[in-house]
């Protein structure tokens, strides 16, 4: 299968405002080095050939753009999705936060994000350049010259424990459609699950501690759409732009993953954004687990429309006792 | 100048210890953070720690006074506690730039004695650097990361560590310091400084130029088309204002404790939708216009009350710690256009 490159999506992208199909085009652009691109709305092919850009390092997720994106104007814009982003596309669209009609969806095939932090990790800093043929990344830099290093080693966390690789949404599709894996990726759940009490208190305590409250996990993810936050309303009683104790700084991040709950698709992006490197992930695949255990499988935005089992009744739920229950005897 | 082996390093750790708390740059598994030395915590060898030094002296959550009530009497509490002396050790040349920009806001009418008590009680210890990274440009405010300055100037070698005191401060740290350190040529670190200048001229950012912004620059940039390009999938979080060494803005706010009320002041940040917020609303209701703030801020509006003194100092933490990786240099070149490249 051809890996999808920046000439293939140039092309697409170009044509897509061209023939009319879409009046902008929300993608990916070039950065200062050939690691930090930013998310873009292009509006015209010239902007599109000189910027647009797809490579190992456009790991954004745009999906959620497109609530913002959508409400301006009544024409079309056109998204690139890679298999992780249509699943928020989807979630998206089954709470109704964008208007379908205006979006034309292309989906892309992904084998998966390289993690620049990893990167520099192995190569060291004063990345002049980096690169990637699919296989091996060529790094040049200030000081030990050119290095060559394999791209697997360097694939992000959420990428190794990728769940799908298949698009679940599109107009388009660029590659193939590609299949759901079986993926490891309770695995670090299962462990801090097996973890005694206060072996698992500190885990997240000494992550959480580290949290400087700037929100990008919560404003980055898809899942969080309010129109205005409960922390960011000042009438509300839980507004507050520090973690100013030890309490506060966990309370944010649980009522979160509380708040996400049945709906996170695991795109994973909350992690990609935190600049302190917290596994925020892990409390959301928690939920996610646990759904799983007493529900049956359950994957938000597989499907545009489903119920999540956390807001459908049925006769046959679990009862409240009976799930602590299990998740004591589990963890005992 | 003085100097010690590195292998020795650990007893000048030792000495300033006996005197005050110590932090020194240690990794964890994150990178480098300032850590509170003890025996055994060894010192980074990273560039730069994640966290700026401007922690030290406005960290990001602070008591201010408290309040008790009984009955009609209200108690007003001073709840700050005697700072300790401090050190902190290997604060490279553009976090102390910071200190600079932060003293014009802090250490003037009206003055913050909160800060000025840290200022009062802190010795810095900067470090020169000698493997900038591919997202530093210092430079492009005129700092040397070679002469990085403060209380004491530092250089790195591959087995010395070279003292140099230039502070009344530094003086009287780097005597208490004679018995565990040799005296040295400022010659040593002549070969030193003149490789870093050599690299700093290859840095992929070496060519950055801040000349088209300072002071009285505002009508010019200020309804430029290209903000809301620029902003368009900005996220609206805190993490370029956290990160940076120079952000200096706060809230303050009432805690009711069951038992009375502390008011503290925790940052605040310009990306915020209740940034300023006042009675009659908000005074910047986009985030196109928030985003603006915070450039304007540290290239036009500073400068314009500070003799022409820029609010960035090339740390670079923004450009690695962006989620959408936005960032000031992007914001320069884009808005100084392509001659500006």
């Amino acid at each position: 299968m051809q890996k999808i490159n920046s000439t293939m999506l140039i092309e697409k992208a170009a044509q897509l405002l061209e023939n009319g199909t879409a009046d902008r085009v929300l993608g990916w652009k070039k950065g200062e080095f050939d690691y930090d691109i930013t998310p873009a709305v292009f509006n015209s092919v010239d902007q599109i050939k000189k910027e647009f850009v797809f490579g190992d390092f456009c790991g954004a997720n745009l999906s959620k753009y497109l609530v913002k994106e959508t409400r301006k104007g009544d024409g079309k814009v056109a998204v690139f999705l890679k298999p992780c982003d249509t699943y928020s596309f989807n979630q998206l669209l089954t709470e109704k936060r964008f208007d379908r009609e205006k979006v034309y969806a292309v989906g892309i095939s992904c084998e998966g994000m390289a993690d620049i932090f990893k990167v520099k990790q192995i190569a060291g800093d004063g990345i002049v350049s980096v690169s990637s043929d699919g296989e091996n990344v060529k790094v040049e830099t200030l000081y030990d010259g050119e290095k060559t290093i394999k791209l697997s080693d360097v694939i992000a966390e959420r990428c190794i424990n990728c769940k799908s690789r298949k698009c679940v949404a599109y107009d388009e599709l660029m590659g193939e459609e590609g299949e759901i894996i079986d993926s490891d990726r309770f695995d670090m759940v299962s462990k801090i699950e097996s973890m005694s009490e206060d072996e698992r208190f500190g885990f997240w305590q000494n992550e959480l501690s580290k949290c400087i409250r700037c929100n990008a996990c919560r404003n980055v993810c898809p899942a969080c759409t309010c129109e205005k936050c409960v922390f960011d309303n000042p009438d509300s009683c839980a507004q507050n732009k520090a973690p100013a104790d030890s309490f506060e700084e966990k309370m944010f991040h649980i009522i979160r993953a509380f708040h996400v709950a049945g709906r996170c698709t695991d795109c994973g992006e909350c992690s990609r954004v935190c600049p302190q490197n917290i596994p925020l992930h892990l409390l959301n695949r928690k939920f996610i687990k646990d759904i799983d255990t007493f529900y049956g499988e359950y994957q938000a935005g597989a499907q545009v429309g489903s119920r999540a089992p956390l807001v459908d009744y049925t006769e046959g739920d679990i009862e409240p006792g009976e799930a602590v229950m299990k998740g004591e005897s589990e963890n005992a | 100048m003085r100097k010690c082996s590195l292998q020795n390093l650990e007893t000048v750790f030792e000495k300033i210890s006996e005197s005050m708390t110590l932090y020194i740059p240690a990794d964890t598994k994150d990178g480098a953070d300032f850590t509170k030395w003890t025996k055994g915590v060894q010192m980074s060898q990273a560039l730069n720690t994640n966290r700026s030094a401007k922690d030290f002296f406005f960290p990001q959550t602070e008591d201010l006074v408290e309040f008790k009530t009984e009955g009609k009497n209200i108690e007003v509490i001073d709840t700050r506690k005697e700072s300790e002396d401090f050190a902190v050790f290997g604060v490279r040349a553009c976090d102390v730039k910071s200190f600079d920009i932060l003293d014009r806001v802090f250490l003037t009418e009206p003055y913050d004695s909160y800060y000025a008590t840290r200022r009062e009680h802190g010795v810095i210890f900067s470090l020169a650097c000698t493997r900038p990274a591919e997202t530093c440009f210092c430079g492009t405010f005129g700092i040397n990361p070679a002469e990085p300055g403060a209380d004491v100037s530092m250089w790195k070698t591959d087995s010395e560590m070279f003292f140099e005191a230039n502070t009344e401060k530094g003086k009287e740290i780097l005597k208490k310091l004679e018995s565990v350190t040799q005296s040295a040529d400022a010659s040593d670190v002549d070969g030193q400084k003149k490789k870093t200048g050599e690299i700093m001229k290859k840095l992929p950012l070496s060519d950055l130029s801040a000349e088209k912004f300072g002071k009285g620059m505002t009508s010019k940039y200020f309804d430029s088309p290209k903000w809301r390009e620029l902003s368009a999938t900005c996220i609206g979080c805190g993490t370029c204002t956290f990160v940076c060494p120079t952000c200096q803005c706060y809230d303050i706010k009432d805690f009711n404790s069951g038992k009375g009320v502390i008011r503290y002041r925790c940052w605040d940040s310009c990306m915020y939708s209740d940034f300023t917020k006042m009675a009659h609303g908000n005074s910047r209701n986009s985030q196109t216009e928030r985003f603006r703030q915070r450039f304007m801020h540290k290239l036009v509006y500073y400068p314009d009350n500070n003799d022409g003194m820029f609010s960035c100092v090339g740390c670079g933490r923004c450009l690695n710690k962006c989620p959408i990786s936005m960032n000031i240099v992007k914001v320069m070149k884009t808005l100084g256009g392509e001659d500006n490249e």
